[in-house]
């Protein structure tokens, strides 16, 4: 987090003036002044979100163009597999596909999403690695793929189960899309690109639209009263409850895909004895991963009172002494639980679903149990 | 007759007799956002002033509530452990926090009245 000192430097969305309008109360996220929450405040926007429609501004997020020299999408997808783990060949066109940039020790330079647009690759990003991963494209890619960064482009998030209904008005291709299509789409005319995805576990697209028309677009958006915008707290709220990973806290340039429970995100081919197996940074390590396990392995947890037990807190296995076998990197009060949630990492022997831990909260040990993720189920439109 | 005081890092005391009611004000909940939590202290626990009393936590982050003055907690109030959105719907009111022997009246004389809280808060 920067100093209150550095606000000056904060960047802004194209949707900043739309956030203050809005009441949105602004804080330093990622180099950005984003809207933490709004009057309604974090529980009742992560509610919002799960019952009827939130919006998000995601602009922050880095959003990249890798365009084959050959004119071929499949040599830019081979190019990219070069730099991670995922099958990117196989992704159809009108497709998307969760991805990571690893590095030479297996480890997760960041976490992103790759669609298929036919005739290039569309890449969306971490707003804190996007200037790193852009680098690190143009360094390792630069001979296949003129990469182009989308700077000029906003992103917003619809999400929740009114989320299709709300963009469909404006929308044609909307309702008959599947979770993970994207693809160049109108939206109230804006020339978008629209998939059908989202960081809540709840139905809902993603539209990255020009940034001249984003506060139009969003102001188009919430007209519905359906529709609520919904600050970062309520994201990451909602993204825990999802047991999704947030890049720098649940994973990181340490941990392997294996090790971040992401096994399902590493396709077959890339795999030991798959049609493309390797090739991509830390392949040594990732592969032992799978062929004979990790020592550790990211875990859900679910305490026993209301105290939230959040990021940093140490894990024990027992109520008192011993060394401390593991650490929480997320942690927080789930809104629509009604109850605490947590996610950390623990050794893979201690990593079985109904495993009882304790984590050290202000100098008590509280009681947790191992718990299946997503804590609340997702609702994609397979 | 009650007075009640405030402290700079926004815990307001009701003072009757020598026994103090203290909780969080109004300005302190509304910067908290939804409060999901309030650990409280044990009952015959000797606080010293401007130590770590009550930690209440919102969805976001943890904040510790600090004793405004010395002295031994009497009692503290139960109905937050079920209902923590009390703080945010009526801080300064059903959502006390505890009540304390106060050991040094001595101690009230650096707190603030309310005129010079909305000041202080302005």
């Amino acid at each position: 987090m920067l100093a209150r000192d550095d606000k000056d430097s904060l960047k802004r969305t194209p949707l900043y003036d739309l956030h203050v309008s809005l009441g949105g109360k602004m804080v330093p996220f990622a180099g950005y002044d984003m809207p933490v929450q709004y009057p309604a405040g974090v529980l009742k926007e992560h509610l919002q979100t799960r019952a009827s429609a939130g919006l998000f501004d995601v602009s922050h997020m880095g959003q990249i163009a890798l365009r084959p020299k050959s004119g071929k999408v499949e040599d830019a997808a081979r190019a990219l597999e070069r730099l991670g783990p995922q099958d990117i060949v196989a992704i159809a066109p009108g497709r998307q596909r969760y991805a990571q940039f690893t590095n030479a020790d297996g480890g997760i330079l960041d976490d992103l999403m790759v669609a298929n647009f036919g005739d290039h690759l569309f890449l969306v990003v971490n707003a804190a690695c996007k200037e790193a991963d852009e680098a690190h494209l143009r360094a390792n890619l630069s001979g296949d793929c003129v990469i182009e960064s989308l700077a000029d482009r906003a992103l917003i998030a619809l999400q929740g189960p009114k989320a299709e209904a709300a963009l469909a008005k404006f929308c044609a291709a909307a309702p008959s899309m599947k979770f993970m299509d994207a693809g160049p789409h109108e939206v109230a005319g804006l020339n978008c690109f629209v998939s059908r995805s989202g960081y809540t576990g709840e139905d809902g697209f993603e539209i990255s639209v020009p940034a001249a028309d984003a506060e139009r677009l969003a102001k188009t958006l919430l007209e519905n009263p359906d529709v609520m915008p919904i600050g970062l707290g309520a994201r990451d709220s909602l993204r825990l409850e999802a047991g999704l990973c947030l890049y720098g806290h649940d994973i990181d340039t340490a941990t392997t895909p294996v090790e971040a429970a992401l096994e399902w995100s590493v396709q077959k081919s890339r795999r030991s004895g798959g049609a493309r197996a390797g090739g991509f940074p830390g392949t040594e390590a990732i592969l032992a991963h799978f062929d004979h396990g990790a020592a550790r392995r990211r875990v859900g947890l679910r305490a026993e009172g209301r105290a939230p037990v959040r990021e940093g807190a140490l894990l024990f296995a027992d109520s008192a002494g011993g060394e401390a076998i593991g650490k929480v990197t997320s942690g927080g009060f789930g809104p629509s639980l009604n109850a605490p949630v947590a996610m950390g990492y623990v050794p893979t022997a201690l990593s079985a679903l109904g495993t009882k831990l304790f984590a050290e909260v202000r100098g008590q040990r509280l009681p947790l149990t191992v718990a299946a993720m997503p804590f609340v189920k997702n609702t994609y439109k397979r | 007759m009650t007075t009640t005081l405030y402290t700079s890092d926004h815990e307001w005391l009701a003072i009757d007799g020598d026994v103090a009611t203290v909780g969080i004000t109004d300005y302190a909940q509304q910067q908290l956002g939804d409060v999901v939590f309030v650990e409280l202290p044990k009952i015959g626990r000797a606080l010293k002033k401007a130590e770590a009393a009550a930690v209440v936590e919102s969805v976001k982050a943890a904040s510790d509530v600090y004793a405004p003055i010395s002295g031994e907690v009497l009692e503290t109030n139960e109905a937050l452990a079920a209902e923590p959105a009390l703080v945010n719907s009526d801080a300064q009111g059903a959502a006390w926090f505890f009540k304390i022997k106060i050991a040094d009246k001595s101690e009230l004389g650096g707190l603030m009245d309310e005129a010079a809280y909305k000041a202080h808060t302005a």
